[in-house]
């Protein structure tokens, strides 16, 4: 190997360019293929199409309202999928995002009414914080149910999901502390300085988005740079091996539990932020649940995420102006995001495929391989 | 003696990279015990999944009397008359032996599973063939032997004329040893064949008509079991080594760095596997376990990793005691590197980049990490460095492991546990899958240590790698130290015969 | 009188146990073929919707309640047929297929409904299996009163876990389903086909999934609501483990799990004071706490989760 060869930056850049397109045509043909049978579906629904697709992309990006929300849209999937992401690479199946997601929100919503003074800079990031510590807190019992007693975390956190949504609607409910004369269920709006500003005119669009990419980059940082990411990626991927070279699996597991929770929580106290400025019963419409499939395209990775999040944000979007102009519901965005999970989870995948072929092909022109060293027995 | 009722001709099995069976043809008569001899890695094993329909072959064809037959599953041999016990069971542990027994031929009373026949015909069958089971015992219940029983009659119920035993006397003690012996000549005078896969000599002399050796996927010799001693067995089984000339000096051992006796530990079905083991390893010196896989290796790097609890005995690093339950960690804290045996399972994580795999243990060291983020430049210099010193090839650091040739994984394994500076170094199937080029270079790399004065435990199917290597050698056979030799007064045929079971000297 | 109201309080806390309970067996042995065999079928709560939105609209298509049934009993077939193809042929995550399936359980009714009848959230009324009572059984004292107003599919529950509890342990397809579970390579080498057997045991999972849906829509309510399953499928699976994944066990979990929603709904109607809110929460603190507490007496299959590979 040349570790003194100088390899040309113009060279380097294509080539990372070549493997990043290679990443990509995988899950680029997954919304290709999901795009396409949803079109079957709206065939045989009778609507129109075209129409319907048309409407499906103008709605997401036709102008700079329909930018803004899609960004918006995009948000919480954001952190939901970064969430089950840190997970996953652990070797934790987190479904339990949904609840973390909400504890973090009304946290985050209730925080955001305390202070009266203080400015955005600071109020916002102690907001969000909030979120993430409850969130943290929503993962850690579960976490802890695994190592010490061996319960699988998939029941615990679905239970946890369902119990974070009564406690968060009897906390907004009438008798709950956390509505304080409020007509409806919900806690009373935040300081307005919590609140995300808009950033472009005639459009909702506000950093949140942007916040959002920073935290993808945390995670980052957290997942590949820290020697306690670098341990929770070694568990996730060989447990055996981890443990063999003395890193102790129990405490990856519950760290990166607690981090994916947080992740869900900020998510939550985002959304407090950035759109809804106060908490109310009915807050999440399943955002960890779609967390898991932009997760998936994203291929589980904060870049990934970060686009596959936008996309489906853009979808989401999109489907509203189609479901009024096409009449096509909404809701067909769920198939499709169950559709790219099949493909993605099937690693129905081109360029492995592609792959497996051309190694086929160059075994059977090799012939029969005589080995002089005795080989592995079975 | 009866006609051929089985041939196997010019068989052929291919694993990536390896030639399991090399033009295997075999006869096995009708009514007669025919062992089949080999080291690890001989592929009597993989003959025998071939013809049991587990694997399919590349090329060959099978006779059964007379005619040409395909067997391409299981389903297959069994209706030929093909029965198989397998060297790790195949019972199921939460059902009851009779469950077992019926699986895949239950007895059915309109359709309803009719237990009390079935408990009936494994009473009939056991009564049959004098084979002693408990219908109603649990599976996870009852001993080895009474599950080795089990199998067998499983196999005869199905109709087997030719019964295949894969190292069936593992698990046994002597005494039960004498019971399977009765049991097979029984079998054998009822007109039934019988296959025995097995390294163990005196039991070839003892129980098989004839007897096939395999070695490097050939069959390199077939002789009547009287007309051959087992001296020549062992030649035949270990073959003219081929010593790769390795030039050693003379050294004086030093201190003591691991001190193990009187070891005592349970295997994963909670059998004794190691009974009483005894050694020590002294800076300076390479000591080299030989042995069959199946005697205790496995449970022995398994307790010296801290995976297995060892149920009795003493192990010392230096000064050290270890505890009866330890962390991996604290190996390495007290200067152990180890190899590990399954490089796959535990070595190398297939993900992660080669610098992330010359990192495993280190992630914590402050030269490679900062108060919170890891120190990219000299985790990629380490890296560079180790590649370059083990003559790593790769494309690049960033490659992923499981990308590597098997060879190249086992170099950065090396390259990782060296770079501890360990005092002890635990070396399991350092060479396994690697090419000539590859293993002489690992050899360097032990002397080397051994010249800075470490201490080397080697375990090693290679016997030829044993005798190159080792200051002294010692053989494990049935969980114990059986026998020690220094290089010099060590012979192959002297320490084949150890490895066989047939002698043993006294050590220390 | 006081003595009367209690009465009366069991009596229909029984019966509304019963009522609660069946979607929950139907919904546990679902899982317990489907693992029992050795794969995770996490599906069951979209696999439920299907039944009980195909149940819906072949109810109203059709003004026949039954052929609704048989109908959800298809679409979770059909629901089965894809999580076993995923799992068993193509080897994916069976947490991540299970999982997609519930999405994509939740998408289609809605879509569905929007383009029937313009409205996501719910079909009109549908013809519906009413309760009945049977003579007999009435009289037994106590417990005699379950039967005075009973559902047919409840009774159909009931019998399913006899049923489930002879088949799997008194055929040899149940023998086989239980080796398969633990120890494929065993059954292989016994000549069986590994992979037949699960296909089966994963479609007839999401066949039995469907018909507890169909009880929510044309038995429980008259109607599909969107999203009505409300995590009972999950709950249910939580029943199974808990009832260590036998037949009489999930019975017996479903049951418990059915005894707490019910309390639940029986304490708010009272006026218990206690917020509404906690109440619903209850099955579920219990699933958790059950589970917690019967943890290292449950044996996994040891096959769970893996695909099988014949080498």
């Amino acid at each position: 190997m040349n570790s003194k060869q100088h390899i040309p930056l113009s060279l380097k850049i294509r080539s990372s360019l070549i493997a990043l397109a290679k990443k990509m045509l995988d899950p680029v043909v997954a919304i290709f293929l999901a795009l396409l049978v949803g079109s079957v579906i709206i065939t045989f629904t009778g609507d129109d199409v075209v129409l319907a697709i048309s409407s499906l992309v103008l709605g997401a990006f036709g102008n700079l309202r329909s930018l803004g929300q899609s960004f918006l849209a995009a948000t919480p999937i954001l952190f939901t999928g970064l969430a089950f992401a840190v997970a996953y690479r652990s070797g934790i199946f987190n479904i339990g995002a949904e609840g973390q997601f909400l504890v973090g929100a009304i946290a985050g919503a209730y925080v955001g009414t305390l202070f009266s003074h203080l400015p955005a800079f600071i109020y916002i990031p102690i907001v969000l914080a909030s979120g993430g510590i409850v969130g943290a807190l929503w993962a850690f019992l579960p976490a802890i149910l695994k190592i010490k007693l061996g319960v699988h975390e998939v029941i615990n956190v679905i239970m946890l999901n369902k119990i974070a949504l009564y406690l968060t609607n009897w906390l907004v409910s009438v008798d709950g502390p956390f509505r304080q004369g409020s007509v409806q269920p919900a806690t009373p709006f935040v300081c307005e300085v919590v609140r995300l500003q808009p950033i472009l005119p005639k459009s909702p669009m506000n950093v949140g988005y942007f916040i959002g990419i920073v935290v993808a980059y945390l995670m980052y940082l957290i997942m590949w740079k820290t020697s306690s990411g670098y341990q929770m990626r070694a568990v996730g991927y060989n447990m055996h091996a981890a443990k063999f070279s003395g890193i102790n699996a129990e405490s990856s597991i519950v760290k990166a539990f607690m981090i994916s929770g947080a992740l869900a929580g900020i998510g939550g106290a985002m959304e407090i932020c950035s759109v809804f400025g106060r908490f109310y019963a009915g807050f999440s419409p399943g955002y960890g649940f779609e967390g898991i499939a932009v997760s998936l395209l994203g291929n589980n990775h904060p870049a990934g995420i970060i686009i596959s999040s936008l996309l489906f944000g853009a979808l989401k979007t999109g489907a509203m102006r189609m479901q009024i102009l096409a009449g096509t519901n909404v809701n067909l965005v769920k198939v499709l995001q169950a559709l790219i999970i099949f493909f993605v989870a099937g690693k129905w995948s081109i360029t492995e495929l592609y792959a497996r072929y051309k190694e086929k092909k160059r075994l059977s022109d090799r012939g029969s391989v005589a080995n002089s060293q005795k080989g592995e027995n079975q | 003696m009866g006609n051929a009722i089985l041939r196997l001709e010019h068989i052929v099995k291919r694993f990536p990279g390896v030639l399991a069976n090399d033009h295997v043809s075999l006869e096995v008569q009708e009514g007669e015990i025919l062992a089949l001899l080999g080291e690890n890695g001989a592929g009597k094993t993989t003959l025998m999944n071939v013809l049991y329909g587990l694997y399919s072959m590349d090329e060959g064809d099978i006779y059964y009397k007379g005619d040409r037959v395909t067997i391409s599953c299981p389903k297959d041999a069994i209706k030929l008359g093909i029965g198989m016990v397998h060297q790790h069971f195949m019972l199921i542990d939460h059902l009851t032996v009779a469950e077992n027994f019926i699986l895949g031929c239950e007895p059915t009373d309109k359709g309803l599973l009719n237990l009390k026949k079935a408990k009936k015909i494994v009473q009939q069958c056991s009564q049959d063939y004098g084979l002693r089971i408990e219908p109603d015992s649990l599976v996870a219940d009852i001993s080895v032997g009474e599950q080795q029983r089990l199998e067998i009659l499983k196999s005869l119920h199905r109709g087997a004329q030719i019964l295949i035993l894969d190292e069936p006397t593992a698990v046994l003690t002597p005494q039960k040893v004498e019971e399977l012996y009765r049991v097979l000549r029984d079998l054998k005078a009822k007109g039934h064949s019988i296959i025995i896969i097995t390294h163990k000599l005196k039991e070839i002399k003892e129980i098989s008509d004839r007897v096939a050796v395999m070695r490097s996927g050939k069959i390199v010799g077939v002789h009547n079991t009287a007309s051959v001693s087992t001296e020549q067995l062992a030649e035949l089984m270990v073959g003219r080594p081929v010593v790769l000339e390795v030039k050693k000096e003379n050294q004086e051992v030093g201190k003591n760095i691991l001190s193990i006796s009187n070891l005592h530990a349970k295997d994963y079905r909670n059998l004794p596997a190691l009974r009483g083991l005894n050694l020590r390893v002294d800076s300076g010196e390479i000591v080299g376990i030989a042995g069959i896989d199946g005697n205790g290796q496995s449970e022995l790097l398994q307790v010296l990793s801290g995976f297995t609890v060892r149920d009795e005995g003493e192990i010392s690093i230096g000064e050290h005691k270890l505890p009866k339950k330890f962390a991996q960690r604290e190996m390495f804290n007290h200067g152990v590197g180890h190899i590990p045996e399954d490089r796959m399972k535990m070595g190398i994580i297939s993900n992660f980049t080669i610098a992330e795999n010359l990192l495993l243990g280190f992630e914590h060291d402050s030269r490679y990490t900062g108060r919170l983020i890891m120190k990219k430049e000299a985790i990629h210099d380490r890296a560079i460095k180790l590649i370059e010193e083990f003559d790593i090839k790769t494309p690049s650091p960033a490659t992923e492991g499981g990308k590597l040739s098997g060879g190249n994984q086992q170099k950065v394994i090396l390259a990782r546990e060296i770079s501890k500076n360990p005092d002890l170094l635990i070396a399991a199937q350092p060479t396994r899958g690697l090419d000539v080029g590859a293993i002489e270079f690992v050899y360097q790399q032990l002397l080397a240590q051994r010249r800075a004065g470490k201490g080397i435990l080697l375990i090693s199917f290679e016997l030829d790698e044993i005798f190159a290597l080792s200051d002294r050698i010692l053989v494990l056979y049935g969980g114990e130290i059986i026998a020690e030799f220094s290089q010099a007064e060590a012979t192959i045929k002297e320490v084949g015969l150890c490895m066989g079971g047939v002698r043993r000297n006294s050590h220390e | 009188m006081i003595e009367m109201f209690f009465q009366i309080l069991t009596a229909d806390l029984l019966i509304a146990t019963l009522g609660m309970a069946t979607p929950l067996i139907f919904g546990s042995i679902s899982g317990m073929f489907s693992e029992l065999t050795g794969v995770i079928n996490l599906g069951i709560e979209g696999m439920m919707l299907m039944g009980a939105f195909g149940a819906g609209i072949v109810s109203l298509a059709t003004g026949n309640p039954w052929l609704g049934v048989l109908f959800g009993m298809f679409l979770g077939g059909c629901m089965g047929v894809i999580h076993s193809v995923m799992c068993i042929k193509f080897r994916a995550n069976q947490s991540v297929v299970g999982v997609g399936i519930n999405i994509m359980a939740a998408g289609i009714p809605a879509v569905m409904l929007q383009y029937y009848w313009g409205n996501p959230g719910r079909t009109p009324q549908v013809a519906s299996i009413k309760n009945i009572s049977i003579p007999l059984l009435e009289k037994i004292p106590l417990v005699g009163r379950i039967f005075a107003d009973i559902n047919p599919l409840t009774i159909l529950a009931l019998v399913l876990v006899l049923c489930a509890h002879w088949l799997v342990y008194h055929t040899p397809f149940g023998l086989r389903m239980r080796a398969v579970g633990h120890h494929p390579k065993a059954v292989d080498t016994a000549g069986i086909n590994v992979f037949a057997i699960r296909y089966i045991s994963v479609i007839t999972s999401g066949v039995l999934a469907g018909l507890g849906g169909a009880y929510l829509s044309v038995a429980q309510l008259s109607m599909f609501v969107n999203d009505m399953t409300a995590g009972r499928g999950f709950i249910a699976l939580a029943a199974m483990i808990f009832g260590k994944r036998t037949p009489l066990g999930c019975f017996g979990a479903a049951l418990l799990f059915g005894f707490s929603d019910a309390l639940q709904m029986t304490l708010q109607a009272i006026g218990v004071p206690i917020a509404s809110d906690f109440l619903l929460m209850v099955p579920y603190v219990l699933t958790m706490v059950a589970l917690a507490g019967f943890v290292g007496k449950t044996v996994d299959p040891a096959a769970n989760g893996k695909p099988y590979v014949k080498s």
